[in-house]
């Protein structure tokens, strides 16, 4: 039986894309705002498009965050994707506004230190070993559009408990491109937007629901 | 490791149907924009643009339809242009399945449009389509141009270039209109003005006939080429422009 993502929809840009792209991945998708949906869901997929701090507001005034929680707090799959992977750190600062994240890992998301931004585009990534999420995918480009991102991963996980896989990327500087931390996956890139490389990505996320 | 440059087919639309003609005259069928932008994902583009060249309300909604149908089997940014006003406009397109949204004569008319889409969805949805002429009446020797180049503004190119980003564009549509349709490839010095100016991504467009016009336009400075008849016809396969590109020391994915 094909596993159920549900897409939380909070108000936040085009989650279209998203939904077909789970689609072809083999998900049973619905696009959905409410909360026992989100959370009976095998899979929780939590998008983001636009600046950190009105992603905060919209998430916050739809309640995404105590769904999120419980969710992990069951250990039950969420996976953010762009500004829905930034989210989860302390903090943004975007356009000088400083926003309160939702704060599953420590660090702040900052501009990017380059010369030309957004960086959008096709790029690599150095995929963590292990990885659940880039299995069989080596040097495949993946579609990035962001001007802002974590730079440092400082989370300090304690035995027994697994240690996260963080993969990377590179523009101006390095930066994070992916985490997988227990139930909790994101991605700085757009798999939905990624084409084939990208839906193999969302393909590994689903079979490990 | 570093991004790759883009190749990006361009579709102009009207009424349902991918149209092209030179330098904006004599619009000729070209097929189904669905099927062409599979075809073109397939290909191994990059991003895909569709220009809504049509004028009436009826067939906007059909612009409205093709997005959405494109954007459910094509795994890749989709930029829509033509005919966005407001913001509301902006937000339609993007709930039809859109990534980036490219705006050009309302902005002329209203830079505050600019500042408006990039506060409510970011930057990085918008794209400001620019198509531009050479004249001697600015200073740079670059005028912006409305409706398909057939009338001069007042604006120097460079300048409404630096405005643009100022207000929020993320990303310059830079189209000659010199050049545009003549297949004798792109406007080089154009390209690299814009580069040495812009702190947003660059994509050239205009005058793309033949595998060697792309890479001069990314050593000029351009992140992305657009195109749209050399592949409508099939005279060039977005595989073959990616591997001229390579072959130059470009990155391409």
């Amino acid at each position: 039986m094909a596993a159920k993502v549900a897409v939380l929809d909070y108000g936040s840009g085009n989650v279209h894309s998203a939904v077909k792209a789970l689609e072809a991945a083999g998900a049973e998708v619905e696009l959905t705002g409410d909360r026992r949906a989100a959370l009976e869901a095998d899979g929780l997929l939590v998008p983001g498009v636009g600046a950190f701090p009105a992603v905060m507001d919209a998430l916050n005034a739809a309640r995404g965050g105590s769904i999120v929680e419980s969710r992990l707090a069951g250990g039950r799959p969420v996976l953010g994707i762009c500004v829905g992977m930034q989210v989860f750190f302390e903090r943004g600062i975007e356009r000088g506004v400083e926003a309160e994240g939702l704060g599953e890992w420590p660090g702040t998301v900052s501009v990017l230190p380059s010369p030309i931004l957004p960086h959008m585009g096709w790029n690599t990534v150095d995929a963590a070993e292990g990885s659940v999420l880039f299995d069989g995918l080596h040097d495949e480009r993946f579609y990035f559009v962001h001007s802002y991102a974590a730079q440092e991963w400082t989370l300090d996980v304690i035995p027994p408990f697994p240690q996260p896989h963080v993969t990377w990327a590179e523009h101006g500087g390095r930066f994070i491109a992916a985490v997988e931390n227990g139930p909790l996956s994101a991605t700085q890139f757009h798999p939905e937007k990624s084409g084939e490389a990208g839906i193999r990505l969302l393909r590994n996320w689903i079979d490990s629901l | 490791m570093s991004v790759a440059v883009r190749v990006i087919p361009c579709l102009d639309v009207a009424a349902g149907r991918v149209v092209k003609g030179v330098n904006f005259l004599n619009l000729e069928d070209q097929g189904d924009p669905v099927e062409l932008a599979a075809r073109y994902f397939e290909q191994g583009a990059d991003e895909i643009t569709f220009l809504d060249v049509t004028a009436t309300v009826d067939d906007r909604s059909t612009t409205y339809d093709v997005v959405r149908a494109t954007a459910e089997q094509v795994f890749i940014p989709l930029t829509v242009g033509g005919g966005v006003r407001s913001d509301e406009d902006v937000a339609r397109l993007l709930a039809h399945g859109a990534d980036k949204v490219g705006v050009n004569s309302a902005a002329i008319a209203r830079p505050a449009l600019l500042g408006e889409i990039a506060d409510r969805f970011g930057a990085q949805v918008l794209v400001l389509s620019l198509d531009v002429k050479r004249s001697e009446r600015t200073a740079s020797g670059f005028v912006v141009t409305t409706h398909g180049g057939r009338r001069e503004t007042e604006l120097d190119a460079l300048d409404w270039a630096r405005e643009a980003i100022e207000r929020g564009a993320g990303e310059l549509l830079v189209n000659s209109i010199d050049a545009d349709g003549t297949k004798r490839g792109f406007d080089i010095e154009l390209i690299g003005l814009m580069r040495e100016l812009s702190s947003v991504p660059v994509i050239a467009s205009g005058g793309a006939g033949a595998v060697e016009h792309f890479p001069p336009a990314i050593a000029a400075g351009a992140d992305a080429v657009l195109a749209a008849s050399v592949f409508h016809r099939s005279e060039l396969t977005v595989g073959q422009v990616k591997e001229a590109l390579a072959a130059s020391g470009a990155l391409v994915r």
